[in-house]
C-alpha cells in the first residue's frame, strides 16, 4: 500500500478513548481500538478537526521547529497572509514582516504580492476556460485532498495554478541563489502556517513532484516571539503602510477573498468543511451548472480560521475585511501588473506541471461482483444493528461498523448491544436447562 | 445470472421536500463508490438520478425511485404520483420547462431535467398518464460497449 504522509499524530499514552475526534472526523478515518484512536491513513484528509477537539491534547499537529532553520545557510520566511490578522488592527503587514526578520529569519517575504498575481492568473484562467463548471480552487490542501478521496470525479475541476506560497518560494529561491551566491538548496524557505495541513502540500504534494517551500512553522509558535520583537519597532504611519499592501492579495486569508476582490460575477465563496461537502455534492449532480468558481476553505472564514491561528476568528476575519474597506476606498493600492500577469501567463509561469491524481477509497472488493455481495453483507449486518451510532464498537455508525465487518476489520460481537442480547439469549438457555 | 450479484435499493421521495432533495442522489453515488464504479460513471449517475428526483420533489406528490445494480448494468426506475406529462415529445425538448417562476428563481427547472437524464443513460424509457404520474427507466452499462 502507497505511504501517505499525515500532518497530525496520535499520542497512545495521552489517548484515553473518549471517541470524541472519531464522532468528529469528517471522513470517518479514526476507529478506536483497544481503547485507543487509530487513524486510518488512506481516509484522513488532514482537515485538523480531531486536534482541536481533543480534549486530551491526544492528537498533535506535526508541523517544524525553529531548529529547521539551521539546516540553510540562508532563510527566508513567507508568512501565510493570515498572520497579519493576528494582531490589533495598527500593526499592518510591513511591522510584522520587519518583526519576522528580527526574530531569526534572514528575510520576510509578503507573500501577499504572490496572492494578487495568482488571483489575476486564475482570473485568466476562468475566462479562458471552455470544459466543466464550477473550477474549485486549490490553496487549501484540506480541499485538495478531500476531492482527492472523496470527490475523484471533480479532479479535474481543480484549477491548475501553483498557489501563491510555492511561487513565492520558487521566486526568492532563484533570484536570491544569484544574488548571494548560493545553491538554490543552501536556501531555505519556510511558511508560518494556520495550520498543520501546509505540511502535507509541502511534504507529499498532490500532484506528485516536489514543493519549493522546505518547512513549515506554525503561527501560534511564532506568535510570542513577534509579539515581543515588534514591540521594539518604530512607529511608521499607518496611512504610509497601507500604501505597500495589495488588496487583491490580502484577501486570500478571508473566504470569499478572491472572489471578492477580483469582482467575480458567478463565483461562490464557501468555507467549513462541512458547507464545503455539501456544495461538492451540488457539483457533482450537476446543480451548479451556473457558477464559474468555487473558492473553498476547509476552516470556517477562511485561513483566519485555521488551527494553528491564534486571534479569534472573527476578530481577524473582521481586521482583513476592513483593511480590504480602507484600501477599496484609496485611489494607489500596490498591485501587480495586471500586463506583467498576461505575460507571465502565457509563458507558464504560473501552472502546475503534473497532473493531481485521484486517491479514491479502496471499493470493497477488487471486483465488482465480489463488491456486490460484500455490500449486501454489509446491509444484513447493518440491518441486524441497534442503529444508534453510540460508537462503543469503536467505529463512528453503526453503518461504518457494518462496513468494518464486512471487511474483516472488527467482529460482530464488537457491539455491545448485540452481544448483550447474545448474552441474554445465552442466560435464558442455560436457566431452561436449569429448570 | 445470480441474484446474489444483483444488488437492489428502495428510495422513497416526498413530492415538495425541497430540503431533502438530492439526498437519494447522494446515497446511490455512495453505494456506487464502495463497489468501485468508475469515477465517470458514477457522476453520469448521479446527475441522472439527481434530476429524476428532483423532478419527482418538483412536480409530485411523491415518488419511488427502484436502483439495481448488478456487475453488468445499472438501472433506475423512478414512478411518480403526480399530474403527469401531456406532452413528452415537448417536454424532452432542451428549455422547456413548466416550473414555476419562483422554482426557476432557486435555480430549480431550467427545463433541463429529462433531455439531461437522457443524455447520461445509455437506454432511456418514458411513459406517462395524465393525472396518474410518470415513469421514467434508466439503464447505463458498466461493460465498455463497442
Ligand atoms: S485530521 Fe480530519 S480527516 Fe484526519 S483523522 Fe483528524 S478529523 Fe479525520
Ligand atoms: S482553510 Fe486555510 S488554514 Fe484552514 S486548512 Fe485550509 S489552508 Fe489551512
Amino acid at each position: 500500500m502507497e505511504q501517505y504522509y499525515h500532518s497530525i499524530y496520535f499520542d497512545e499514552e495521552k489517548c484515553n478513548g473518549r471517541m470524541r475526534c472519531m464522532r468528529v472526523c469528517p471522513t470517518q478515518a479514526i476507529r478506536i481500538r483497544n481503547g485507543k484512536a487509530k487513524m486510518i491513513e488512506e481516509r484522513c484528509i488532514d482537515c485538523g478537526e480531531c486536534t482541536t477537539t481533543c480534549p486530551q491534547n491526544a492528537i498533535l499537529p506535526l508541523t517544524d521547529s525553529f531548529s529547521e532553520l539551521s539546516k540553510f545557510k540562508y532563510n527566508i520566511a513567507i508568512p501565510s497572509p493570515a498572520l497579519y490578522a493576528q494582531f490589533g488592527r495598527e500593526i499592518l503587514p510591513d511591522k510584522v514582516l520587519e518583526g519576522v526578520r528580527k526574530i531569526g529569519f534572514d528575510e520576510a517575504y509578503d507573500v501577499a504580492l504572490a496572492c494578487g498575481s495568482v488571483s489575476f492568473a486564475i482570473q485568466e484562467y476562468i475566462r479562458d476556460y471552455k470544459g466543466q463548471k464550477p473550477l474549485i480552487s486549490n490553496s487549501c490542501p484540506v480541499i485538495v485532498r478531500l476531492i482527492q478521496v472523496k470527490y475523484p470525479e471533480l479532479i479535474d475541476l481543480i484549477i491548475p495554478i501553483e498557489p501563491p506560497r510555492e511561487i513565492a518560494a520558487r521566486e526568492m529561491k532563484k533570484g536570491k541563489s544569484k544574488k548571494l551566491g548560493l545553491k538554490e538548496e543552501e536556501i531555505g524557505a519556510i511558511y508560518l502556517t494556520p495550520c498543520p495541513a501546509k505540511m502535507i502540500s509541502i511534504k507529499q504534494p498532490a500532484e506528485g513532484g516536489k514543493s519549493h517551500l522546505d518547512g513549515a512553522i506554525s503561527i501560534a509558535d511564532v506568535y510570542a516571539p513577534l509579539l515581543s520583537a515588534m514591540e521594539g519597532l518604530n512607529k511608521r504611519e499607518y496611512k504610509q503602510s497601507l500604501e505597500n499592501i495589495c488588496i487583491v492579495g490580502i484577501a486570500w486569508s478571508i473566504a470569499g477573498g478572491i472572489c471578492r476582490t477580483l469582482r467575480l460575477k458567478n463565483s461562490l465563496g464557501v468555507s467549513g468543511l462541512s458547507h464545503v461537502i455539501k456544495i461538492f455534492d451540488d457539483v457533482v449532480s450537476g446543480k451548479l451548472k451556473n457558477i464559474d468558481f468555487v473558492e473553498a476553505y476547509a476552516c470556517i472564514e477562511g485561513c483566519v480560521g485555521g488551527s494553528l491561528t491564534v486571534e479569534n476568528i472573527y476578530i481577524s476575519y473582521n481586521k482583513i475585511l476592513k483593511l480590504i474597506e480602507t484600501l477599496e476606498l484609496r485611489k494607489n493600492k500596490a498591485c501587480p501588473d495586471i500586463r506583467e500577469i498576461r505575460r507571465l501567463y502565457k509563458e507558464d509561469y504560473f501552472f502546475i506541471r503534473e497532473k493531481i491524481n485521484p486517491r479514491p477509497l479502496k471499493p470493497l472488493a477488487e471486483n465488482i461482483s465480489d463488491a456486490i455481495k460484500k455490500m449486501k453483507e454489509k446491509d444484513e449486518i447493518y440491518q441486524s444493528l441497534p442503529k444508534i451510532d453510540c460508537g462503543v464498537c469503536g467505529s463512528p455508525t453503526c453503518l461504518a461498523f457494518a462496513e468494518d465487518v464486512v471487511k474483516g476489520e472488527a467482529k460482530i460481537s464488537d457491539c455491545i448491544l448485540i452481544s448483550s442480547e447474545k448474552f441474554l439469549k445465552i442466560k435464558q438457555v442455560s436457566r431452561k436447562g436449569e429448570n | 445470472m445470480s441474484v446474489e450479484n444483483i444488488l437492489w435499493e428502495k428510495f422513497n421521495i416526498t413530492g415538495r421536500d425541497f430540503k431533502n432533495a438530492g439526498s437519494v442522489s447522494i446515497k446511490i453515488k455512495e453505494i456506487l463508490k464502495q463497489v468501485g464504479i468508475n469515477s465517470s460513471i458514477v457522476r453520469r449517475v448521479a446527475i441522472a438520478t439527481y434530476e429524476a428526483e428532483m423532478n419527482v420533489v418538483m412536480y409530485a406528490n411523491k415518488g419511488i425511485l427502484n436502483f439495481s445494480l448488478s456487475p453488468e448494468k445499472i438501472e433506475i426506475n423512478v414512478e411518480d404520483e403526480g399530474p403527469g406529462i401531456e406532452d413528452i415529445e415537448l417536454a424532452m425538448q432542451e428549455g422547456y420547462s413548466t416550473a414555476t417562476e419562483e422554482m426557476r428563481e432557486m435555480g430549480f427547472g431550467a427545463g433541463m431535467g429529462l433531455p439531461n437524464i437522457k443524455k447520461n443513460a445509455d437506454e432511456f424509457e418514458i411513459s406517462s398518464e395524465v393525472g396518474k404520474g410518470t415513469k421514467v427507466g434508466i439503464i447505463i452499462n458498466l461493460k465498455k460497449e463497442t
